[in-house]
């Protein structure tokens, strides 16, 4: 029996949060801005706890089937053939997604108030992470692409304006533009990817797109691919993959909070969940499910790289990101889409660990974010010392930790997928290393030895901070004891099975133990670099200047795409806007309208000269007109000349 | 007879009327428009319009005229004075009254059905009935409005002529002067 | 005698003297220089078409044409008091009667 699920409510909290605190926040005391700001999400997660205890059993009240559509009541579009409407889906991928997304986004809330409590936006600051989660929260719960779309575009908003949010800083106002505008490209193929499928499918229902393409085989290849790439080409710019990734290490330069939970734990997977949303349309492609794959791969050892020498502790874990995400779009292009979005909620856990945590390193440490000027922290910040500790261990794939079950299952059935699969096998398992290597690297740096920087007294964190960080490192730790099994089998239902049926257990024992080894050399290349021997790492850059100039440059990606899009697009449109737009349309209309008005009140003028006659005149010629024009019968006349004229001209 | 009258009085109507264009001083012209009234006035008994031609003696010729003659005099308007002239009025003018006066008499000329005029003919043929009978007889029944209307339309004429043509008695501020000095 | 006064004259004359008349009204009106003889040629004009009316009354014997000119006449009054009185005021500002010269509205 289905009951109500109240899933409007989940969205509908935080935009009332948003509203709240938006108009009145300024004028409320602190204690109530806070309060609105963390009920909303607590609420929402309140909801879908509800949910998801009705889903699995646990109330026998609330017993509910998935999926579980609501839908409102109230017309949105119908327009011929087209019929949208504001619908909220509820099944095994959107469930896990909303606790992700309002779990971690409470207690990042949370985290806010220990971390922004000086802020002088504290309450633009709450309500703008209220209307984030709002967005983000429709995105989840969308039962079409065009709710989905609502959702995409807010939370690109609620990045730029979070991103943006010390905006007296023109690197912050710059980063959240770039933000923005990255995005939008993305949502382009987003957008053409939806015509297409207004245009073939009649409809932007998941489940009906779905039941289409089960039903006729002929839908293979061809659109299904085009539509595929438009949608993947979306998510690279939602989920900064190669080429779209620019904004990402960009964006850091918002709040600690807003990196840890919109470019860590939900608003770039976005991308990977809306991937696994449309599941069926990549199913039906081989290609453009290769193409994703191998996007997720170049990006996740691209990204790695970068993340190896860079100095800034945000920019490390933004990379990372990158680098993480690339592995969950690996996880999808082999079909294995229960594993990337096992690995999202693993990653959601210990990455927004990760940021919190340096959050809480460069508030101790009054906002210094340069590696090389930390140091020797350990002792003086034990909690996030551990938490942060538990994260890097999952992060690079150590058993038992969450990072090692996501991790392993992705490269397991990459593994699978013939030679090509052994390639993307080796690459993932090479950017392990990577990662491993550059995350030590920075607990090296952050934690260990002495001080660099002795004159800065650090002080541990408010337990506003330090809360959320314990219970994110116990996630961290546990996350992943559920197993890729049994997390499997649950979302099988929304998102397919996993592939592994040219498998065995015994692969798949030695590829994990071959990781774990990975990992630990990882670990005491670290070591060697960072600890025992810290004059290595410069003798290695002084020995390859280039390569390291190349990597501590980010690959001059950016200064690429400002000389080869930017520019030309700066030069262009200030070409047309100046020149054409303003020099010759505007300036030409209102010299052509002058001109007119001058030439014919020239003539005209002349009219009216006060002299009687020339009045008299007129008046008569006009009478004339009037009785030559009512009196003569121009019908016979006419008839009378063209008669003549003929005659004549038969002589 | 009646073609005799009417080849006199209408030379004098086209003789006044061209005298009119002539004369330089304007009480010369004035003097020839009372001419064309008269003459007018004869053709209108011609027609066997009585009633009219005594009112165009006794209000166009008695009344307007002599009210046009005291503003001359009142003015004392010398002989027209040479200006420069008017090129629209020479250019446009003249053709449009070329055109206008050949459009009516092509129209005139090639009519149908226009009858002539018997000087024993009345108005009505109906005998014992005169002109001013049938006249009054319908001005005071069916178009007794009208006729009222046009009694206040000379009113307000009367009092437009008198404020317009009164002395003006604000001195240059605009104030109005003290009358009676 | 009788055979006098049974001779016709054609109506059609009587119009064309009317439209005669008009005419050299309109032609008085464009090259007249004296305020008051322009003012004149109108009057002109308006009796051409009393003319043109009282003929057509004779045509159809009815005598709506000679009230319509009765009606003429008197709006003809009416206006002749009133523009003449405009013509003293223009006088009395202008000190000039001459047409060329009054081409200003404002007095």
């Amino acid at each position: 029996m289905n009951a109500h699920l109240y899933l409007w409510l989940i969205p509908l909290l935080p935009f009332a949060g948003f509203l709240l605190n938006g108009i009145l926040g300024r004028r409320l005391p602190k204690w109530l801005v806070t309060t609105v700001a963390l009920l909303a999400p607590l609420a929402a997660f309140g909801v879908v706890l509800n949910a998801a205890l009705g889903v699995f059993g646990i109330i026998p009240v609330t017993i509910i089937s998935l999926p579980f559509t609501e839908t409102c009541p109230l017309p949105w579009i119908n327009a011929g053939l087209l019929h949208v409407n504001f619908s909220f889906v509820l099944d095994q991928l959107s469930l896990v997604m909303l606790l992700v997304v309002t779990g971690v986004g409470f207690l990042i809330h949370v985290y806010s108030v220990g971390y922004m409590g000086d802020d002088k936006g504290y309450a633009r600051y709450f309500s703008y992470l209220n209307l984030f989660l709002f967005f983000m929260t429709v995105l989840v719960l969308a039962g079409n692409a065009l709710v989905m779309f609502i959702g995409w575009e807010g939370v690109g908003l609620a990045s730029y304006l979070l991103i943006g949010f010390w905006f007296q800083k023109k690197s912050a106002a710059d980063a959240g533009k770039k933000a923005f505008i990255v995005n939008r490209i993305g949502d382009f193929g987003f957008l053409i990817g939806m015509f297409l499928l207004v245009a073939n499918f009649g409809t932007l229902t998941f489940t009906e797109i779905a039941t289409k393409l089960g039903q006729d085989p002929g839908w293979n290849g061809g659109v299904v691919t085009v539509i595929a790439l438009c949608l993947m080409l979306g998510a690279t710019g939602k989920s900064a993959q190669l080429p779209l990734y620019i904004w990402l290490p960009d964006a850091m330069e918002g709040p600690t909070p807003v990196s840890a939970l919109i470019h860590a734990a939900t608003m770039v997977t976005a991308g990977v969940y809306m991937v696994a949303r449309t599941h069926v349309l990549f199913d039906h492609s081989p290609f453009a499910l290769s193409v994703v794959a191998i996007i997720g791969a170049a990006t996740a050892i691209f990204a790695a790289t970068i993340a190896l020498v860079q100095n800034d502790i945000k920019r490390v874990l933004a990379y990372s990101t990158i680098s993480q995400l690339g592995y969950m779009f690996l996880g999808c292009g082999v079909a294995a889409y229960s594993a990337a979005i096992f690995h999202l909620m693993t990653h959601a856990f210990f990455k927004a660990l990760l940021f919190m945590a340096a959050g809480s390193v460069i508030h101790a440490i009054g906002g210094e974010q340069d590696l090389r000027k930390m140091g020797g922290l350990r002792k003086k910040l034990p909690v996030t010392f551990w938490t942060m500790t538990a994260a890097v261990l999952a992060i690079a794939g150590f058993f038992p930790f969450a990072g090692f079950f996501s991790k392993d299952a992705i490269l397991y059935v990459a593994f699978l997928q013939g030679t090509n699969g052994k390639i993307l096998w080796f690459v993932g398992l090479l950017t392990a290393l990577l990662t491993s290597f550059y995350m030590f690297r920075l607990w090296y740096l952050t934690f260990m030895g002495e001080s660099r920087s002795p004159e800065v007294h650090p002080h541990e964190s408010p337990w506003s901070m330090r809360g959320p960080l314990v219970i994110l490192a116990l996630l961290s730790v546990c996350g992943g004891w559920i197993g890729m099994e049994r997390f499997g089998n649950f979302l099988a239902p929304s998102v397919g099975v996993l592939p592994t049926e040219a498998g065995n257990m015994r692969l798949e024992i030695i590829l994990s133990i071959v990781a774990v080894l990975v990992a630990l050399e990882g670990w005491l290349i670290a070591d060697k670099l960072y600890r025992r021997k810290p004059a290595r790492p410069a003798q290695y850059a002084a020995a390859l200047p280039t390569g390291y100039k190349l990597l501590a440059n980010k690959y001059y990606v950016d200064e690429l795409y400002g000389a080869v899009v930017v520019k030309p697009l700066l030069g262009f449109s200030k070409f047309v806007l100046e020149w054409v737009v303003d020099f010759v349309i505007l300036g030409g209309a209102a010299w052509l309208l002058g001109g007119i008005a001058t030439f014919t009140g020239a003539i005209l003028q002349r009219w009216q000269s006060g002299n009687l006659r020339s009045y008299a005149a007129w008046l008569a010629a006009g009478a004339a007109a009037v009785l030559l024009f009512l009196l003569v019968p121009w019908a016979t006349v006419l008839a009378g000349l063209t008669a003549i004229h003929l005659g004549m001209a038969g002589h | 007879m009646h073609l005799i009258l009417f080849l006199i009085f209408a030379g004098f109507c086209l003789g006044g009327a061209i005298n009119l264009l002539i004369q330089s001083h304007p009480i010369n012209s004035a003097l020839s428009l009372i001419v064309v009234m008269v003459s007018l006035a004869v053709l209108y008994l011609l027609l066997g319009a009585e009633f009219l031609a005594a009112a165009q003696v006794i209000v166009y010729a008695g009344a307007i005229m002599v009210l046009f003659t005291f503003v001359v005099m009142l003015l004392n308007a010398g002989r027209e004075a040479r200006t420069m002239g008017s090129r629209a009025a020479r250019l446009v003018g003249f053709p449009a009254v070329v055109v206008i006066l050949a459009v009516i008499a092509t129209v005139i000329l090639h009519a149908q059905g226009l009858g002539v005029a018997k000087l024993s003919d009345g108005l009505t043929n109906v005998p014992g009935q005169t002109n001013i009978e049938l006249l009054s007889t319908v001005l005071f029944t069916k178009l007794l409005l009208p006729f009222e209307v046009t009694s206040v339309l000379i009113l307000i004429a009367i009092l437009g002529a008198v404020a317009l043509a009164r002395h003006d008695d604000t001195d240059p501020q605009g104030n109005v002067e003290r009358t009676g000095k | 005698m009788s055979s006098l006064f049974a001779q016709e004259v054609p109506l059609s004359w009587y119009l064309l003297l009317s439209a005669a008349l008009f005419s050299l009204g309109v032609v008085g009106f464009l090259i007249k220089r004296n305020l008051i003889t322009v003012f004149m040629s109108i009057e002109l004009m308006l009796n051409g078409v009393n003319l043109s009316f009282v003929t057509f009354a004779q045509q159809w014997h009815a005598v709506k044409g000679q009230i319509f000119v009765f009606f003429v006449m008197m709006v003809a009054a009416a206006e002749a008091a009133v523009g003449l009185a405009i013509i003293i005021a223009v006088f009395r500002a202008r000190a000039t009667l001459a047409v060329d010269r009054i081409d200003l509205m404002k007095l």
